[in-house]
């Protein structure tokens, strides 16, 4: 590891590494209410084109900057948005502390993660759907880790058709 | 409709003399597919390629496609704007690999073959061959001729800070290629402010690319598939509306003005309206109207074949199609802004962009309903689309949105152009093809 590792305690990194793991059993789950629980009121969640990410583009593919944008998602997808219906898998890795900041008293952690989402329509093959990472940044608050920001920039250069569901 | 004596017919046989309804095998076939890039991509018509402020600096490119041809967008030293094919005049390779950069000359890897940026071929590794003990081995041909192997230079037209192609040099010029009725609407939202990019969204829609054209001269389906549109109140029947198309009927506006006054209940007729609904946070519906939109809150213009200009209230960009095969399009979205705005209308614009492209509240579910008929399509090639609402016949203008005339306008320039066997020139609304009435 680099002199400037990131030092953190067991019970942090346990917590937080559950986090990655619980968001990607939600987004997953088809409970949709799920996904917005995991964001502080005034988040940023961002999708976003690697291409757009690199150079300096501000065009997210969805960006929504409070959680009630994400419950408006939430209901768009589930009374709005008419679609194929699908599940989705996400493969996380293992987060890298990038930094650590205190705002507030409250704790906020820089990270990153890879990960891979596969896309299993009914009647077909499962295929990978949308790969890149997340950049996040994740806060303690007094109901446990949420993220303050998650800007999830992705590689695949096409996406296949739609994206209806959370990344 | 009887039993068909084959599921998969061969050529394209239209029902009627006109053109409501459309034989799946216009979208299904492979020959016909290759006949339409011939007749409309790389004959007699423009194709969208870009945006000058893509490419705002000497030597700037972009790579992208005309057609199913990868061309080259690139700006040279005195400030033009050049299209030169991307396929080396040696060995035929597409050289250029980057989506866009700054170059002083196109280098070809394979064998260094270099040309200037408007497509010269300025000089061939070892043409007059290598001296090797006081001889000279090898070298091109003495008759070759530099000047007869330049890349395939594009002709090129620029409006407003949009840029076309055309593979064909006796292309008529842009403006009369647009025609003068839809050209208003092209000059309302490109009026000379300078542009500025926000970025892209990229999506392959397993579809054949004339739906897509289709989905926008198509205003029967925003208020039923879209209900996100009608929920929020943002789509009503009492909205003002216009269809406008070209003297060919092969470009079409879908002019609306949204509707404010009244009960809801009353000017909407759709049951997924919900006058109770609100947004958790109604930022996405922050909208602010415009000196230039000159009324219309909603403006969406088809230039056939390639492009879609979209002013969606405040959220504006293009939307260029290219086929890859008869059942599958590659649809890149560019969202821009204008020089003059603040932050606050940058902003605004960024955040409607939500409610477009492939993950968009009301864009997604498009891309989808294309892939769907495509499956159709492709299980019954014998079969036909209907598309009859508002009558048979080409209105070349109505005033209301509950027809498909612009979807029959266009197919019956499609027939004059593909079934006279010339190329698109001449062609009129009244040589053959659909009824049109004014």
């Amino acid at each position: 590891m680099s002199s400037n590792a990131i030092e953190m305690n067991f019970a942090d990194w346990f917590e937080l590494t559950n986090l990655y793991a619980d968001y990607a059993r939600a987004v997953d789950s088809g409970d949709w209410d799920l996904w917005p629980e995991f964001f502080t009121e005034d988040c940023l969640y961002r999708l976003v084109p690697r291409e757009n990410h690199e150079r300096g583009f501000p065009l997210a593919t969805l960006s929504f900057d409070s959680k009630g944008m994400l419950k408006d998602r939430v209901y768009g997808i589930r009374e709005t948005l008419f679609h194929d219906p699908y599940y989705q898998r996400h493969v996380t890795g293992a987060p890298v502390v990038r930094k650590v900041e205190a705002v507030a008293g409250n704790v906020r952690w820089h990270c990153e993660a890879n990960y891979a989402v596969f896309r299993t329509k009914l009647s077909e093959v499962s295929t990978v759907f949308n790969v890149g990472r997340y950049l996040d940044v994740v806060e303690r608050t007094p109901a446990g880790l949420k993220f303050a920001e998650r800007i999830c920039v992705y590689d695949s250069e096409m996406i296949p058709n739609s994206i209806i569901y959370p990344i | 409709m009887t039993t068909p004596s084959t599921v998969f017919p061969t050529g394209v046989s239209w029902e009627t003399a006109g053109t409501s309804r459309i034989p799946f095998k216009v979208y299904t076939d492979e020959e016909v597919h290759k006949q339409e890039l011939e007749r409309f991509f790389y004959k007699g018509h423009w194709s969208y390629v870009g945006l000058e402020a893509e490419i705002p600096e000497p030597g700037d490119f972009k790579r992208t496609v005309v057609g199913e041809r990868s061309v080259i967008m690139v700006r040279d030293a005195e400030g033009g704007i050049s299209v030169v094919e991307n396929v080396c005049a040696h060995r035929g390779m597409r050289f250029c690999r980057e989506r866009h950069g700054n170059r002083k000359e196109f280098v070809c890897p394979y064998h260094q073959w270099n040309y200037t940026l408007k497509g010269d071929l300025q000089g061939v590794p070892f043409r007059r061959g290598v001296k090797q003990d006081g001889k000279v081995n090898g070298g091109m041909p003495a008759d070759f001729k530099v000047e007869d192997h330049g890349l395939t230079q594009l002709k090129v037209a620029t409006r407003g800070g949009v840029v076309f192609a055309s593979f064909d040099h006796e292309v008529e010029p842009l403006e009369d290629y647009i025609g003068p009725t839809i050209l208003q609407y092209f000059d309302r939202l490109f009026n000379g402010r300078k542009l500025r990019i926000l970025g892209y969204n990229r999506q392959r829609i397993p579809g054949n690319w004339k739906l897509m054209q289709e989905n926008i001269k198509d205003p029967y389906h925003p208020g039923l598939l879209h209900t996100w549109f009608v929920t929020f109140g943002l789509w009503r029947a009492d909205n003002k509306s216009e269809l406008k198309m070209d003297a060919h009927g092969r470009h079409a506006a879908m002019i609306s003005t949204r509707g404010q006054g009244g009960k809801a209940a009353q000017v909407t007729q759709v049951p997924s309206f919900k006058e109770s609904m609100q947004l958790n946070d109604p930022r996405f519906l922050d909208i602010v109207p415009e000196p230039w939109w000159n009324g219309p809150t909603a403006v969406m213009t088809t230039l056939f074949p390639s492009v879609i200009l979209q002013q969606q209230v405040n959220s504006v960009s293009t939307r260029h199609i290219q086929p890859d095969g008869h059942g599958s399009f590659d649809f890149v979205w560019t969202h821009f802004a204008f020089e003059d705005d603040d932050d606050e209308m940058l902003q605004r614009r960024l955040r409607q962009a939500n409610l477009f492209g492939p993950a968009g509240f009301v864009s997604a579910d498009d891309g989808e309903v294309i892939e769907f008929s495509q499956e159709g399509f492709e299980q019954k090639p014998f079969h036909r689309a209907l598309a009859e609402l508002g009558g048979r016949a080409v209105d070349l203008h109505t005033d209301h949105m509950v027809t498909e005339t612009l979807i029959r306008g266009m197919y019956g320039y499609w027939r004059r152009v593909m079934e006279e066997g010339g190329g698109p020139r001449g062609s009129t609304p009244q040589a053959g093809g659909a009824e049109v009435s004014q």
